[in-house]
């Protein structure tokens, strides 16, 4: 069993997921902020490669991408990010990125890399399975744990396909549309937890729009089996970019209170 | 080969949200493009409305120069003026059959985004059209034009501001709004089915090209050009001749040339890559991040192209050059003062390059060159460039 999938099977309550992008607002700095998420309780880092282009992603995370290509990162300093982190840390790390990325880099290499540097996960974000049978056979190869995500929208016979294809946990995105905190928790998350969980004995996770405490606890009783946060995190790094000290205590205060919401 | 793909190009490389909605555009484009109810409505649009066919122009004065016979498929004279109502028309009426209920689109020098607007407004459909920050200020009567047939202009102001991230904007409304909403991609890019689609009702071009040049000369032409941005009329006149032997000539945005980096020269100088949905040739670092492109014409300013050209270029069955910007405008003044024609800025790449190439034809071959649309909302800009009127 991976690490992604020991976290599942350990835990008593859901795990926490939390998102950042490397090299945001610079190496440093997303170094204390993965720093203060792990030290909040987060159960799972997940790293985002910036892309010029991220057109799965609202605009607090289209920033983000912007301010780390701006301050230089490339594909070799992302698996520096991720190995620095590894220096302090063995939470388990899922990479988040954009296919062209890993196509540019070569598929079987960029898995390696990943490997090398760390990394137990790889959700490629602009890759449904019907495309990615190269880089699910990377996967297996470096024993990584291959991420695809399921939507509102997702047909019964095409989650089948999105079943097969996935290891570690199954990403349910909670609602139709791009990455971004919202107010309210969308309805169709439970609808769609309700709809797969007979199908799989994957972990569930869920992402996309979650922001709050309780929204924490309604995904919790819906019986989702972990939750993604990534806008509402990346927001806070944007808010303090300048002080990487009051940044980091925003952060953890944050993820202590998602991760309390979860407990109970 | 798999599904939407052209040789290894193409594919559908989106996020999940959107694997539905391709599935179900594909099955209506199968369904509807043979239903005889959609296609004669689709004829009696293009015939009634648009204005089709459009004339095939033989160019005394010009040919008399450049030494071999010029013809114009004059897609300029189609309402709207571009090719881009071939597409819009076919695509807003699948639409409708489709019981869609909002059109959206991107643009870049707002022909195709006029074209959307022209077909929600006479189909009845409401329709909001992204459009880049930059190409906004260069192509205000378009802008104009577009609200003045009910639709709404959402300026972009992310990334480069110009039509790759109208697209990225367009492409995360559809996501989010995939129920009600058809996403009229305006190109012979993105995702399966989008480049086979807009293929099949562009190629109207070519069809009618092919029968007027048989009619006027008796054989097929020797060469045929056309510009190349993401590629919608170039496909559009070359795939019904990508059987005979007709020289086949794409011409992309060579901008300040090639070597000083600011271009839109997919085919030219990039190499394999994804961008909105497909697998083609991209401008891209050697991360794979998009560069920032350039082109004098916003229509051409697109870092990556469509998948079936990227095949075309490996099979080398179409020949892809580029002109710079400096030759592209020569063109433009040379066709309105020749031949009394003021080509669109994308349109005068192609003219430029036959200028460029006369020499390679003789005073009996027969050159097509695709017009496709008139240069009225490139005045104020070429004006500008001139160092005012």
């Amino acid at each position: 069993m991976t690490r992604i999938g020991e976290v599942f099977q350990t835990l008593d309550r859901p795990a926490f997921i939390a998102y950042l992008v490397a090299g945001d607002p610079d190496r440093a700095g997303f170094l204390a902020a993965a720093q203060a998420v792990i030290e909040g309780g987060a159960d799972i880092l997940e790293i985002g490669m910036p892309f010029s282009d991220p057109v799965a992603d609202g605009p607090t995370i289209q920033r983000a991408h912007t301010r780390a290509l701006a301050g230089g990162m490339t594909v070799d300093g992302f698996f520096d990010s991720i190995r620095d982190v590894r220096r302090f840390s063995e939470i388990p790390i899922l990479l988040m990125v954009y296919c062209n990325t890993v196509h540019r880099r070569g598929v079987e290499r960029f898995y390696r890399e990943a490997v090398a540097a760390g990394a137990d996960g790889m959700l490629i974000v602009d890759m449904p399975p019907e495309e990615g049978e190269r880089a699910v056979r990377a996967a297996r190869v470096t024993r990584l744990d291959q991420i695809f995500l399921a939507a509102p929208s997702t047909s019964d016979q095409r989650l089948e396909q999105v079943l097969q294809s996935t290891s570690g946990f199954l990403y349910l995105a909670s609602l139709l549309g791009v990455t971004g905190a919202r107010e309210r928790l969308s309805d169709e998350a439970g609808t769609l937890i309700r709809r797969v969980r007979p199908r799989t004995r994957l972990p569930l996770a869920v992402g996309f729009g979650i922001s709050r405490p309780e929204h924490a606890t309604a995904l919790r009783d819906a019986g989702a089996d972990g939750i993604i946060v990534g806008s509402a995190l990346v927001r806070l790094v944007e808010e303090h970019a300048r002080d990487p000290g009051h940044m980091a205590r925003e952060i953890h205060g944050f993820v202590t209170g998602m991760r309390g919401a979860l407990e109970g | 080969m798999k599904k939407g793909r052209f040789g290894g190009f193409g594919g559908q490389f989106v996020s999940e949200a959107l694997m539905g909605a391709l599935g179900e555009l594909e099955e209506a484009f199968q369904g509807f493009g043979n239903d005889p109810a959609f296609l004669s409505s689709l004829e009696s649009y293009l015939a009634e409305f648009a204005g089709r066919p459009t004339p095939l122009t033989f160019c005394r004065n010009l040919s008399q120069d450049l030494g071999c016979r010029v013809y114009l498929k004059r897609e300029d004279l189609l309402h709207g003026g571009a090719h881009k109502l071939n597409n819009t028309l076919g695509q807003a009426l699948l639409a409708k059959f489709m019981g869609k209920k909002r059109l959206i689109a991107e643009t870049g020098a707002g022909q195709h985004g006029v074209a959307t607007a022209i077909a929600g407004a006479v189909l009845g459909l409401p329709v909001e059209v992204y459009m880049g920050e930059v190409d906004i200020e260069r192509q205000r009567p378009n802008v104009f034009r577009m609200e003045l047939m009910g639709a709404k202009v959402i300026p972009v102001s992310s990334g480069t501001r110009t039509l790759k991230d109208a697209v990225n904007e367009a492409l995360r409304d559809w996501a989010a709004s995939v129920g009600e909403t058809h996403y009229l991609l305006g190109s012979v890019v993105g995702p399966h089915p989008f480049p086979l689609m807009v293929r099949t009702f562009q190629s109207v071009i070519g069809k009618e090209t092919r029968a007027q040049i048989l009619e006027r000369e008796g054989r097929l032409p020797d060469a045929i050009l056309a510009c190349v941005g993401g590629g919608s009329n170039a496909i559009g006149i070359f795939h019904p001749f990508l059987q005979d032997s007709v020289r086949l000539i794409g011409v992309e945005a060579g901008g300040e040339g090639i070597e000083s980096g600011h271009h839109g020269a997919s085919l030219c100088a990039g190499s394999p890559g994804i961008l909105h949905g497909a697998l083609s040739y991209l401008l891209q670092d050697p991360d794979g991040q998009v560069l920032s492109t350039h082109s004098v014409a916003a229509g051409l300013d697109y870092p990556a192209v469509g998948p079936e050209h990227s095949m075309l270029k490996d099979t080398g069955r179409v020949e892809y050059t580029s002109v710079t910007d400096r030759e592209a405008l020569e063109a433009f003044a040379l066709l309105s003062r020749k031949e009394g024609i003021i080509p669109a800025l994308e349109s005068a790449h192609a003219i430029a390059r036959l200028a460029k190439m006369a020499g390679e034809f003789g005073r009996d071959d027969i050159v097509v060159v695709n017009l496709s649309g008139r240069g009225d909302k490139d005045l104020a800009e070429v004006a500008r460039l001139r160092g005012g009127i």
